[in-house]
């Protein structure tokens, strides 16, 4: 395994992370979890339903609040900040992979992964070009000016990762990313995400089901109310 | 069935109460306004119906002429004939009552005809000293009885105009009335007690006397011999009169009072019906936005075992209910409108045709039903699309996860074929004629019209939207891409703005334009520097000769011209045909769209009686008159003057926006000469160089009395005139501002749907670093450009629309031409607020889908 990630500042820290669900006595969801994720990383986060994963990472997103603890992105600390801050670091900072895909259909496919390089107000050309080398890297660069009604869900999902990756992210978070994928496209999907995330040296938290899915991240995390448990070895 | 039904459809309704909310409200407000259209003029109807069934009482026919009365040489012949068992005189004067704005409306009878004719006007007198005083006071000519209403209302001081009050006209028993310029009191001897009107009653020859009308009726009625029907009578008494005169059945009077105010009345109701359409639009909108929504739901259904036809009538019964609940409170609502315009604006709606009548509003259960159903078909017509469209869903296709809904855009195919082809069959309606004094044709064009810009609203998006590519703002950017790729979203959101756009835009031309061309009218028409009047109806208050000297005589005054206007019945069918009878030749004041002042070189028909028509007076007829005879100029016409038919030669056609049902302009000295009338109606002065219009007004005022005399100058002619004219379109105005509303609705629905059905891609895109704002500003810009392209489309359908509203429609329900004046600022003003409204309430509509978390919105699968 490529381990070069370790040498490197870790690009997500979440340090003695709190959160708790709402209700008497209120459920805690973790206490006190620590998580580190380098550049170039990615890290699996398994669970039972119910355990929070996807919690967490909307928590790691900025779009749920924290009860207690601490994350940086890229070392800018995130958990004071305001929703329209934590919306234009999100811009900058994250990319996404949501199960559902969310490819807007009244968008080319080039013009769907140009959507966060437009947010950024990248130069219309420039914008254009990265995102149809972006869609090359994900093997759909003959298709770039399609509109998304014609494609498969595993190409959908494709143009999904190069959205999340064009506008180089220090984050990628995904959640469920081959939820509604065969199994044999879930493999390729999987495969490409996680290259593309070592490639672009973003760190990368991928939440799933799946322990096949699991098993390819560099490391495989248990989330439970005790934090994360690094079973690496047993998954 | 009937559980489904209300679980899974009518249960739907309530689960979506704001979309469902507007458009039962918006089918509410057209069947409101429809209905209260129909309340009020059947009211006032009924009203004015009643009051003649009073005057006429027993009667069976009527003989009716002009409107100041005919010679009562009839009267005998009348009586003597077989057919007729009692003939009751009468003599309706218009009475001035001196320094009041308000008239009363005397009938002068004979008593021994009343009782077994129109027992209903029996005077009784008040109980005298002597009894011979009581027992004759009714034939006494300075007697006069009065109706409790006339009494209460003459009791009082009235508010003029001016703001000042004139004291009551009936003092100490006596009753103070003008006959000419000067004043004269009667006795009131009594009352009339079974008359539920205003009105007096009063010997026939003293009526005659005191007004000066000796020798003159106003109608005879008729009660016909036993075994003869009026039918009958009317045939065989018809030899017998002279032209101008004409029997008819009591009821005519209501039924051409119905058609004086038909087109007025058309008029509005075609509005209503735009609303009601309007209405019909939104339920479309928002069921077709449903359907989309709920579709994986239809296919579960459907794969569930409900059948196809269930399904679809399981969603009929909700555009029913919808449809039914706005019927039943619009019905409410309708009769609310109808009580609250009774009250503030009166039973003819501003328009001035029922004056002096005073409604009562009526439930007329087969016109609350009637408006009902149009409730429900409104509802039941605007889901048909849309719930066809769910039940030949492929339940496989569409319960497959991630089967392309487009995120709830509904795929409206829109060529541009339909659309065209409708504006051609709307090109050939406008060449229909008028049926009935209805331009059906015009109507059918409007309708044609807006349904061809609803139509074409794909296609104007597909032309207009390239254009506006340019803008950088990523907001901007997805709106505008949103749009392109579905161009059916502007016609479901649109579709109502385009509707009531267009209704507000002709409307608006259409007024616009009539108003200027009436301003200019009356600057024409009232081209002298001061004009007197003794009364609106000459019955009473007139001017004659001498007055007319008095007048000459007041210093600074240069010229006086002078103005006689009867009303004359041309035949049993049509309303009074208005005759003016003043100088014309070498004179000004005349808006002539054809002809000239000068009697016309050559003359077009040779008379079969071989009359020479080179010698035959001219005459100048307005518009309508030209439309409804089928005349111009050179030819003939003919008017029953002084008892016998007269022929005129057209010289001129003139523009005549105060008459709709025909008026002819004849020389003063003409007309004189064929009826010996010398009363005038107006002095126009012109007054001397150096002289002031005040003091020759203060000249006359002390001369005459101020209280006989009415003076203006033609600037408050001018204003008043446009002040009724702007009253007249108040009503227009507001189911206008309704029809905008209920556009603005339809944006409403349909983005507070979309926005439920897109919460996923905003959740998106908040993870992508869209702030909420950023969101808001998407669904606002979406908004703007929806309404964009619904105000392209309805500005150009209301163009067309006022083309047709002011060549075809007015031409044909009111016989005028108006010259085409574009009210551009106001427009640019109404389509820019009503963008930046729409832009406003698709914000707010799109707030419920900014509210949810971002994290859960993008775990729904869409």
């Amino acid at each position: 395994m490529d381990c070069h990630f370790l040498l490197l500042p870790p690009m997500l820290t979440a340090h003695a992370l709190r959160k708790t669900l709402p209700g008497t006595p209120p459920r805690v969801l973790f206490d006190t979890l620590e998580l580190q994720v380098g550049a170039g990383e990615c890290v699996a986060i398994v669970g039972e339903s119910g355990s929070g994963k996807s919690t967490l990472l909307n928590c790691l997103a900025g779009l749920e609040p924290v009860d207690g603890g601490r994350i940086e992105v890229g070392g800018q600390r995130i958990e004071g900040l305001d929703e329209d801050a934590m919306a234009r670091l999100r811009r900058s900072a994250y990319g996404f992979v949501f199960q559902a895909f969310h490819i807007l259909p009244h968008l080319s496919l080039v013009q769907n992964v140009a959507l966060p390089l437009w947010l950024l107000r990248t130069d219309d050309k420039e914008a254009e070009a990265r995102a149809r080398t972006m869609l090359t890297r994900v093997g759909l660069g003959t298709r770039a000016d399609d509109p998304p009604h014609e494609l498969s869900g595993g190409e959908m999902q494709r143009v999904a990762i190069a959205r999340a990756l064009v506008h180089r992210p220090r984050l990628v978070l995904a959640d469920e990313p081959t939820g509604n994928l065969d199994p044999v496209r879930a493999s390729d999907v999987l495969d490409l995400l996680l290259e593309q995330i070592r490639d672009s040296e973003a760190a990368g938290v991928l939440v799933t089901h799946s322990r096949v899915a699991a098993r390819r991240a560099d490391r495989v995390l248990e989330l439970g109310v005790q934090g994360l448990v690094d079973i690496t070895e047993r998954a | 069935m009937s559980a489904t039904l209300h679980r899974l459809f009518l249960a739907s309704l309530l689960r979506r109460r704001l979309a469902t909310a507007l458009s039962l409200f918006a089918i509410a407000l057209g069947v409101a306004l429809g209905l209260a259209v129909q309340l009020i003029h059947s009211a006032a109807i009924d009203e004015f119906g009643r009051g003649m069934r009073l005057i006429a009482g027993e009667a069976d026919l009527q003989l009716v002429g002009a409107r100041d009365g005919f010679d009562e040489a009839i009267y005998p012949v009348l009586a003597a004939r077989a057919e007729v068992a009692e003939a009751s005189p009468v003599l309706v004067i218009q009475a001035r009552l001196p320094g009041r704005e308000d008239a009363l409306e005397i009938h002068g009878v004979d008593l021994f005809r009343l009782a077994r004719v129109q027992p209903m006007l029996l005077p009784r007198a008040a109980a005298a000293a002597d009894a011979a005083d009581t027992r004759f006071a009714a034939l006494q000519p300075d007697n006069i009885f009065l109706s409790d209403e006339a009494r209460a209302h003459l009791s009082e001081s009235q508010q003029l105009e001016s703001g000042e009050f004139a004291a009551p006209a009936l003092r100490g028993g006596e009753l103070v009335l003008q006959s000419g310029v000067r004043s004269f009191a009667l006795r009131v001897a009594g009352e009339v007690p079974a008359a539920s009107a205003s009105l007096a009653v009063m010997d026939i020859a003293g009526a005659q006397q005191h007004f000066d009308r000796i020798g003159v009726l106003s109608r005879i009625d008729l009660k016909l011999a036993a075994g003869v029907s009026a039918q009958m009578a009317r045939q065989s008494l018809a030899t017998l009169l002279p032209p101008g005169l004409s029997l008819r059945v009591p009821e005519a009077a209501a039924s051409e009072l119905s058609t004086l105010s038909r087109a007025y009345r058309v008029n509005l109701t075609m509005l209503a019906a735009i609303a009601l359409l309007t209405g019909g639009f939104l339920v479309f909108s928002t069921q077709l936005l449903s359907v989309v929504r709920r579709r994986r739901e239809f296919a579960l259904l459907r794969a569930l075992g409900m059948e196809r036809r269930q399904l679809l009538r399981g969603l009929l019964a909700e555009g029913a209910a919808v449809g039914l609940a706005g019927g039943l409170l619009g019905v409410a609502l309708g009769h609310g409108l109808a009580a609250a315009a009774f009250k503030f604006v009166g039973g003819d709606l501003g328009a001035g045709f029922f004056r002096g009548t005073q409604p009562q509003l009526q439930f007329d259960a087969m016109l609350v039903v009637g408006y009902l159903l149009l409730g429900i078909a409104a509802g039941v017509i605007g889901t048909w699309l849309p719930a066809r469209e769910a039940s030949r869903v492929a339940p496989a296709r569409a319960l497959k996860a991630g089967e392309g809904e487009y995120a709830g855009l509904p795929q409206v195919r829109g060529g541009w074929r339909p659309g065209v082809g409708l504006l051609v069959i709307a090109g050939l309606a406008c060449i229909l004629p008028p049926l009935n004094d209805i331009p059906i044709g015009g109507y059918g064009a409007v309708a044609l019209t807006l349904a061809a810009a609803v139509l074409l609203l794909p296609t104007i998006a597909r032309g207009v939207l390239p254009v506006l590519r340019r803008g950088r703002a990523l907001s901007w950017r997805l709106a505008h891409a949103r749009l392109s790729a579905t161009p059916g979203q502007a016609v479901v959101a649109g579709a109502g703005v385009v509707a009531s756009v267009a209704l507000a835009a002709a409307m608006a031309i259409m007024v616009s334009s009539f108003r200027v061309s009436v301003d200019d009218w009356l600057a024409q028409v009232l081209p002298a520097d001061l004009y007197v009047r003794a009364s609106v109806s000459s019955g009473s208050g007139y001017l004659d000769g001498d007055a007319l000297a008095r007048i000459a005589a007041v210093p600074g005054v240069a010229t006086v011209d002078t103005t006689r206007q009867v009303n004359l019945r041309i035949s049993d069918e049509e309303p009074l045909f208005t005759v003016l009878a003043r100088p014309v030749r070498g004179n000004w004041g005349l808006p002539l769209i054809a002809g000239s002042s000068e009697r016309p070189a050559r003359v077009n028909a040779a008379d079969a009686a071989g009359e020479i028509d080179a010698d035959l007076p001219p005459a100048w007829i307005s518009e309508a008159t030209a439309d409804r005879r089928q005349i111009g100029v050179g030819d003939r016409l003919t008017l029953p003057l002084g008892g016998q038919l007269r022929h005129f030669i057209v010289a001129g056609i003139w523009r005549d926006y105060a008459r709709q049902h025909g008026a002819a302009l004849i020389e003063s000295a003409d007309y004189v000469a064929l009826t010996g009338d010398q009363r005038i109606n107006d002095a126009a002065i012109s007054l001397a160089p150096g002289s002031d219009a005040a003091t020759v007004a203060a000249a006359l005022r002390a001369d005459f009395g101020a209280e006989h005399l009415s003076i203006a100058l033609p600037g408050e002619i001018r204003a008043l005139s446009l002040q009724i004219f702007d009253r007249t379109f108040l009503i227009t105005y507001l189911m206008e501002a309704v029809t905008v509303m209920i556009g603005l609705f339809g944006i409403a629905t349909t983005f507070a749907a979309l926005a439920t059905t897109r919460e996923g891609e905003f959740g998106m895109l908040r993870h992508l670093g869209f702030t909420r704002a950023d969101i808001g500003r998407l669904i606002a810009i979406e908004g703007a450009l929806t309404a964009s392209l619904g105000v392209i489309a309805g500005l150009l359908a209301g163009a067309a629309i006022a083309w047709i509203l002011i060549e075809i429609v007015n031409r044909q329900s009111f016989h005028w031409s108006m010259d085409l004046a574009v009210p551009w600022g106001a427009l640019a003003l109404f389509a820019s607020s009503l963008i930046v409204l729409a832009a406003l309430v698709a914000r707010l509509a799109g707030a419920r889908a900014m509210q949810r978390s971002a994290a859960l919105a993008v775990k729904a699968d869409w």
